[in-house]
């Protein structure tokens, strides 16, 4: 397909087969190159807190003290859907906090359907600035949860709100969305990706 | 050549494939096989033009189905589900079945004449990539008819719309658009390497005619993007199909990725539309203005320079996903830096006019439309590239007002105006005067009339892509889509005007316009199937 027209000279041909090939590598690098933007995509999510990701994994408790001069709020929004009958409570819907206080919040599964289920809750932090000073040193979003039907299940979330926290975020939201987990390949898939995450 | 037919090393098959190799092969296929064989770039050229033109006329009619439902408040005539694929279609079909292929088909009759090439550098591969199309669009239309319709997410096709709450038929729809971008990317390539190997003797790269530079220039943006775009459905394609989870936060992907990667593809794509539209209004203006194109290097310039900017803008598209502040002021920036390179031309257009014995025939007529018509398009551009005002601005019909001056007196108006230069070229015949200033005033008053209020709607916060809308904003869309139904009728005119023009009308000599300097008009008009098959020496015009 790519031989070029044969009345043409010798020299121009080939300077259209070398064309030809640059163009075709140029092709296939950016063809790769929109793949690779998916990796560094998340990566410079994770190292920027952008788009209010957080870190999959446990985090230690920093014991740098607590900062009594300020006080920050922090919300829990909780959703359900995506054909997944779970109903996610939180025991408050807002609390204030000092800046280096860790703190335990429950929260409440309940399977309303008649099936037992895979569930995983979803976090994303706002505004996103915030994301990489909100520590989480236990959270039930780092590991999916299995409810049998009717079940209902209280977890835990400990978090800690690091100090050097911008001045000037007064207010900081945290939402879960709860997804189904369908099958195994699932949710070995979504361990992998939380591996993933605790090496970044 | 045709005297030496002895020693020619013309592989067995190849004499059924290469029909266009006439001299060599006096037996050319006849009737609709001449067609499917065909390897002449000017062939080629007019089947891209039949086609974008059919094209146009489908989309334009889902346009009609669009503005016929918000003629007034309150659902008449469809259903908000068929009016979303109709929405989704029309832009679909009009970028990438309509103004691209125009502008390949014209890349496919012209760059080899401007350029003194006998033909494309790679004629079998040409005649691959046109074909591929009719495969694709008819794919993509027969959507409509499968269960649950054709997509109507949206020409953007954001997931999750377009993967977890998308109907049936996307597959198909990620298929064609497979298709219609290997059609590009083949097209590319093929531009890129005549412009590179085939020029004349003696023609330097600053000697080419703007529309072969800019074209160039495309071509490069081509190669660059559609790749990201098949990365994009590719992705969307295994997302839905193979349970992977790149745009589905569930799976731990995340839905921003995909506007990322689909403006990124995107944001260029918009100026791979209206680049060639720069390069035949810099061929026009200097025609009927009877001067030298003011400015030529800067031209190539600037156009150079838009190019590399559309790498640098995607994201002015998502001011509202929740940026940082860095990230919205580094978009803004750089969106209002594209002001200064797109200034230029238009400082030049105006400049080539300026003191110049202009007269006003029909692709002139065109030409100084697109002028105006575009910068008012530019200009709402630089309003919505204020990051704090498109929180306002964001998905109203202002947005729609916009990319609709760029697109259609913009890119659509330079198509038109470039037909009607070259159609004394093509033909031998000059257009029908009277019925193409016809068509020129209709659709000025029918572009203005249509799209005009929308400024007004969108400011006043109409959404857009609803079937159905507030009663304050029923004044302005009766008055849209009054000037959307002008529009498109006046456009019959044009298929008439065409259709007269091929079988009859004031010859026309080889050089058609009277200051009409590039290579093409050296040729005889209508050109005969084979052109430059010696080379022509270039001879640089005094300054």
């Amino acid at each position: 397909m790519t031989t070029p027209d044969p009345q043409l000279s010798r020299e121009s041909r080939s300077g259209v087969r070398r064309t030809v090939w640059r163009s075709v590598a140029a092709l296939v690098g950016m063809f790769a190159f929109a793949f690779a933007l998916v990796p560094l995509y998340d990566v410079f999510c994770q190292v920027t807190g952008l788009n209010g990701k957080v870190s999959n994994s446990a985090q230690a408790v920093m014991h740098d003290g607590v900062d009594q001069s300020r006080l920050v709020t922090v919300q829990f929004i909780t959703r359900s859907g995506s054909g997944l009958h779970w109903q996610l409570g939180v025991e408050t819907r807002q609390v204030r906090v000092h800046p280096g206080q860790p703190t335990e919040v429950g929260f409440t599964f309940d399977n309303q359907g008649s099936e037992a289920s895979w569930g995983r809750a979803v976090p994303s932090v706002s505004p996103s600035q915030a994301s990489q000073h909100l520590r989480k040193i236990s959270c039930f979003c780092f590991d999916e949860q299995r409810l049998a039907a009717g079940e209902r299940r209280e977890i835990p979330l400990v978090f800690q709100l690091s100090r050097d926290l911008p001045s000037d975020v007064n207010t900081v939201t945290l939402v879960y969305t709860l997804y189904p987990v369908e099958g195994r390949e699932a949710s070995q898939q979504a361990n992998t990706r939380s591996l993933q995450g605790e090496e970044a | 050549m045709a005297t030496n037919p002895a020693p020619k090393p013309v592989p067995q098959h190849a004499s059924t494939a290469a029909g266009g190799l006439a001299e060599a092969h006096p037996e050319r296929p006849s009737g609709l096989l001449r067609w499917l064989l065909t390897t002449n770039h000017k062939e080629i050229g007019t089947l891209y033009l039949i086609f974008s033109l059919t094209m146009f006329f489908i989309g334009g009619v889902f346009a009609m189905v669009v503005r016929a439902e918000l003629f007034q408040p309150g659902l008449q005539l469809v259903q908000p589900e068929f009016f979303n694929q109709m929405t989704t279609m029309h832009g679909l079909i009009m970028v990438f079945g309509a103004v691209m292929p125009a502008f390949v088909g014209l890349a496919n009759w012209m760059v080899p004449l401007q350029i003194g090439a006998p033909d494309m550098a790679l004629p079998r591969l040409n005649n691959f990539s046109f074909w591929l199309l009719p495969v694709a669009f008819t794919l993509l239309l027969s959507t409509l008819l499968m269960p649950g319709g054709g997509p109507n997410f949206g020409w953007t096709f954001y997931a999750p719309l377009s993967t977890t709450y998308a109907p049936p038929s996307t597959t198909f729809f990620i298929l064609s658009l497979h298709i219609a971008g290997i059609s590009s990317i083949l097209g590319a390539i093929n531009i890129i390497a005549t412009i590179l190997n085939l020029r004349a003797p003696g023609m330097r790269m600053m000697d080419m005619p703007l529309f072969v530079w800019t074209w160039l220039i495309t071509a490069f943006l081509l190669i660059a993007v559609m790749p990201v775009l098949a990365g994009v459905v590719t992705m969307m394609l295994m997302d839905i199909n193979f349970g992977t989870s790149f745009f589905n936060a569930a799976g731990g992907g995340d839905p921003v990725l995909f506007q990322h990667l689909f403006w990124f593809f995107g944001h260029p794509e918009v100026y791979i539309m209206i680049l060639p539209a720069f390069g035949i209004v810099s061929a026009i203006i200097p025609t009927f203005a009877r001067k030298r194109l003011f400015g030529y290097a800067s031209m190539v310039y600037a156009t150079a320079a838009i190019a590399i900017l559309s790498f640098l803008v995607w994201a002015h598209h998502m001011f509202v996903v929740g940026l940082p502040l860095v990230a919205e002021l580094f978009f803004m920036y750089c969106t209002m830096l594209i002001a200064v390179p797109t200034g230029v031309k238009v400082f030049n257009w105006i400049t080539t006019l300026f003191r110049g014995s202009i007269s006003f025939e029909p692709p002139m007529l065109f030409a100084l439309a697109f002028v105006v018509l575009f910068t008012i398009g530019g200009f709402s551009g630089l309003m919505l590239a204020i990051a704090p005002a498109d929180f306002q601005y964001h998905d109203t019909y202002f947005v729609v007002a916009h990319f609709h001056y760029v697109l259609v007196p913009g890119a659509v108006f330079a198509i038109m105006a470039g037909v009607y230069y070259w159609l004394p070229k093509w033909t031998g015949h000059y257009p029908h005067e009277r019925l193409a200033q016809w068509h020129f005033w209709l659709s000025v008053v029918g572009v203005n009339l249509t799209f005009f209020p929308m400024h007004f709607s969108g400011l006043a916060g109409m959404p857009r892509r609803i079937p159905d809308y507030a009663l304050q904003f029923a004044d302005f869309n009766l008055v849209s889509s009054l000037g959307a139904f002008l529009f498109g009728a006046s456009q019959l005119l044009f298929v008439a005007v065409v259709v007269l023009c091929v079988r009859g009308g004031r010859q026309a000599p080889a050089q058609a316009w009277e200051h009409a300097e590039d290579l093409e008009w050296s040729v005889p008009s209508p050109a005969p199937l084979h052109t430059f098959e010696t080379p022509p020496t270039f001879e640089r015009p005094a300054h």
